[in-house]
């Protein structure tokens, strides 16, 4: 059957191309798997309601008028990424005439969902040259914009099939079907977290700095905690502060923040909350808030900190900028004998989890809906643009085949002393499941409920329950109609 | 008969038109609507987007139940987590905080620069410097501040206190910056008063032999009540509006035991979501400005304010 489509798809593709080209003289250099896509599934009989099954939309029906793409985000990532991998490899003919426009909105607060929702509400009276193109979601408020009709269908509105998607990680997909079963948005990375350590303190405390030794010390809470005890001996504390840990208890919840309208604290959630209480009663953590001054000073390889929370991304993006004696804006090389670099090294650590996450999404009333797609094909299905984007960054890529193909061809990470972390990683994209664990609001809650257990944790409130108090009147402030079930 | 004179009044009127068109559509418009909005159960989901695809007079995403009565301000005010009450708590002694200060230093370097005994050198520079922080923006000043006294920042460094980590501590640090932020705008308004003061009344009391103290208290202080009164005022409807400061100190959790949770702090919190609760809260703020304003003249007022502007000049014994 399969082989019967594959044989169907590519006689397809020979005459899609041939009319596309025929049609509007828009030379289309990458039309081929896509082409192949639509075709192989014309025959089939598919129910709306289910991805699998789903018919892409046409390629020559994208509309591509506009000649300002605008795209939402909140940071510099994703900008990165577009400038380093895709505009070289862009489709210039569709790109002709067309520039683009970077809103930069940050994520802290909420402010790029209020300005995101504002562009909503003006996206249909907008200019057609103003109307938002493409816009970025992350985890912790991706259910919003999944169920929102703002978002397009990447499958049946945007023209990418399953076909071209197959490489992916099923969570990242998971994250992004809505109700009705449609795909609404696709990501790069994969963002199964790790523990990453310093293998100086390593060498010094546990007297190995080989990432198996240690991950057997530290495979469970009470082991880790072990570990922490004799860290603290030497000065040095196990976690950098109170949110590290956060993230291993949230992924592992039994409920969503919220279910009808109704915030429930996960027992998992009070367990962090306990552990994190004891943690720094006993001086295991230095006490920093995340994202903070301290927190990330820590992530100098003599920063008194043992180790961190983080999934791939931390690796580009904070460990490896902060980890640094010279900065590499300062002239500074990314190499060993620069600070930290090649002196962390990573293992999978006490609990499974993940971290973060971000995903491309179209926007409806998008008069350049085929660069989005463009855009969506060569940064999340692109097995070899996506390879080399895991090779320059080291940020874990979303793609099963460009994992297996640099960790066959003998890929060594040099930040983390020749070590290849893709296999672990990857397994544990495999393993991250969402089935019940999000909801709209995660991002409110996990800010809130965060910045009130601070108090907790230093002292400030006596109980946990009048830090409880604290956040619920906080998050019935910002989200009018959820209430907090006590 | 033509004309014997133009009336220049109309003038007047058409000049006026724009200030009238700007503040009805910026300020009264919003203002009725906040009003309104406080009476209605009025709440914008967070949970989902506006949809795009269907037509509707109500954007899908907001939950309207109509008129509630006084549902909002019993919530705020009595209900089960009185924000107004913590956060008018919590604005208050942010302000005390910055204004006692404030307005300590800000009479002293009024008096003396405009001491005609003293005859201070250079007043102009210095009264450029006390200024300056003014022209600072306040979130660079916060951010500044922040910096200093953060976890493993200069300060902690120096005393290993974390003081940004206690209530006590934030509370003086957002108290200290208002208070350097405004002091020299103080001074200068003070010091216009002080200078408006007719100085054969200080040459006379000097003549009799009232030292300093004496003149500061009879004279000066008497005098300067009007405008010490605005200063007072402008100031208290300035800290009851405080925001970005605590904000950028505080961070959005609103600082340790949440003192820093201002009342436009809750505002800024609740505006996307739960904009008829807000509504009420900024309501009352309104009414809470108002009251202070009322009040504060009222003490401040004596005959000094009305000689200084009404017809009858009372002699002046």
């Amino acid at each position: 059957m399969a082989q019967l489509k594959k044989v169907l798809a590519g006689s397809f593709a020979v005459m899609m191309t041939a009319t596309m080209m025929a049609g509007c003289g828009n030379s289309d250099s990458s039309s081929k798997s896509d082409a192949a896509s639509n075709g192989g599934n014309t025959d089939s009989k598919a129910p709306d309601s289910q991805v699998e099954s789903q018919e892409p939309a046409k390629t020559e029906d994208l509309v591509n008028t506009g000649k300002k793409y605008n795209i939402y985000v909140w940071n510099t990532e994703f900008k990165e990424r577009f400038e380093q991998f895709y505009w070289d490899k862009r489709d210039t003919a569709l790109w002709d005439g067309v520039e683009v426009n970077w809103i930069t909105n940050t994520n802290e607060g909420g402010v790029y969902q209020t300005k995101l929702d504002e562009a909503i509400a003006s996206q249909n009276s907008a200019a057609a040259d103003d109307k938002m193109d493409m816009f970025l979601v992350e985890i912790d408020y991706a259910k919003k914009y999944v169920e929102a009709d703002i978002t397009l269908d990447v499958i049946g509105e945007c023209g990418v099939s399953n076909d071209d998607m197959a490489n992916q990680y099923a969570y990242t997909r998971q994250a992004m079907t809505d109700k009705a079963g449609k795909l609404k948005g696709v990501s790069w990375q994969a963002c199964s977290g790790l523990f990453l350590y310093n293998a100086n303190y390593a060498k010094e405390v546990l007297g190995t700095d080989d990432p198996e030794q240690v991950q057997a010390m530290i495979s469970d809470w009470t082991k880790f905690e072990e570990v922490a005890a004799k860290m603290k001996e030497k000065g040095i504390a196990m976690v950098s502060g109170f949110d590290d840990t956060y993230r291993c208890f949230s992924n592992n919840v039994s409920a969503p923040w919220v279910t009808d309208g109704k915030i429930t604290v996960d027992p998992q959630i009070k367990a962090w909350v306990d552990q994190t209480k004891d943690w720094t009663d006993k001086g295991y953590n230095n006490k920093t808030v995340l994202w903070d001054k301290a927190w990330d000073a820590g992530q100098k390889i003599d920063g008194k900190t043992f180790g961190y929370f983080y999934p791939s991304w931390g690796i580009p993006f904070c460990l490896l900028p902060r980890t640094l004696d010279t900065p590499t804006d300062k002239g500074g090389k990314e190499e060993v004998g620069n600070g930290g670099y090649g002196l962390w090294r990573a293992c999978a650590g006490p609990q499974s989890y993940f971290w973060g996450g971000t995903w491309i999404c179209g926007a409806y009333g998008s008069d350049n809906i085929a660069i989005t797609r463009d855009i969506m094909l060569k940064l999340t299905c692109d097995t070899d643009i996506m390879a080399a984007i895991c090779d320059k960054t080291q940020d874990c890529v979303n793609n099963k085949a460009s994992l297996k193909k640099l960790s066959d061809g003998g890929y060594k990470n040099p930040f983390l002393g020749g070590q290849n972390v893709l296999n672990e990683l990857a397994a544990a994209a495999e393993k991250v499941d969402l089935t019940n664990k999000l909801s709209a609001y995660d991002q409110g809650c996990n800010e809130e409920f965060q910045a009130a257990m601070h108090d907790y944790f230093l002292g400030n409130t006596a109980t946990y329950e009048d830090a409880l108090k604290a956040f619920k009147s906080k998050i019935e402030t910002r989200y009018g109609d959820v209430k907090f079930d006590v | 008969m033509k004309r014997k004179s133009i009336s220049y009044a109309k003038w007047g009127y058409i000049f006026l038109i724009p200030f009238f068109v700007v503040y009805v559509i910026f300020s009264l418009v919003p203002l009725v609507q906040t009003f309104y909005y406080s009476f209605i159960d009025y709440t914008v989901s967070q949970g989902q987007a506006q949809s795009v695809r269907q037509a509707t007079d109500v954007a899908s995403n907001v939950i309207d139940n109509g008129f509630c009565g006084l549902a909002n301000y019993k919530e705020v005010i009595v209900g089960d987590t009185p924000i107004f009450l913590s956060s008018l708590k919590n604005t208050m002694i942010l302000w005390i905080i910055g204004f006692i200060p404030q307005i300590a230093v800000s009479l002293l370097l009024a008096v003396w620069f405009t001491d005609i005994r003293l005859k201070l050198k250079a007043t102009g520079f210095f009264k450029t410097v006390i200024y300056l922080p003014n022209v600072i923006m306040a979130s660079a000043f916060s951010l500044l501040f922040y910096n200093i006294f953060t976890r493993s920042g200069p300060f902690d460094s120096l005393f290993n206190m974390q003081i940004l980590e206690t209530a006590s501590g934030s509370r003086v640090v957002v108290g200290l910056i208002n208070f350097i932020m405004w002091y020299g705008n103080t001074t200068i308004l003070l010091m216009a008063s002080i200078m408006g003061i007719d100085t054969s009344l200080y040459e006379s009391a000097q003549i009799d032999g009232a030292n300093p103290t004496q003149t500061f208290w009879s004279i000066t202080i008497p005098l300067i009540k009007p405008i010490f009164a605005y200063v007072v005022v402008t100031s208290m409807i300035g800290g009851l509006q405080m925001y970005d400061v605590p904000y950028l100190v505080g961070g959005t959790g609103g600082g340790p035991k949440t003192v820093l949770l201002t009342l436009v702090f809750q505002i800024q919190k609740g505006k996307n979501s739960n904009v008829s609760l807000v509504a009420a809260l900024s309501v009352l703020i309104f009414i809470v400005s108002a009251i202070l304003g009322f009040i504060t003249l009222k003490i401040m007022k004596d005959d000094s304010v009305k000689t200084r502007y009404g017809k009858k000049k009372k002699k002046k014994a």
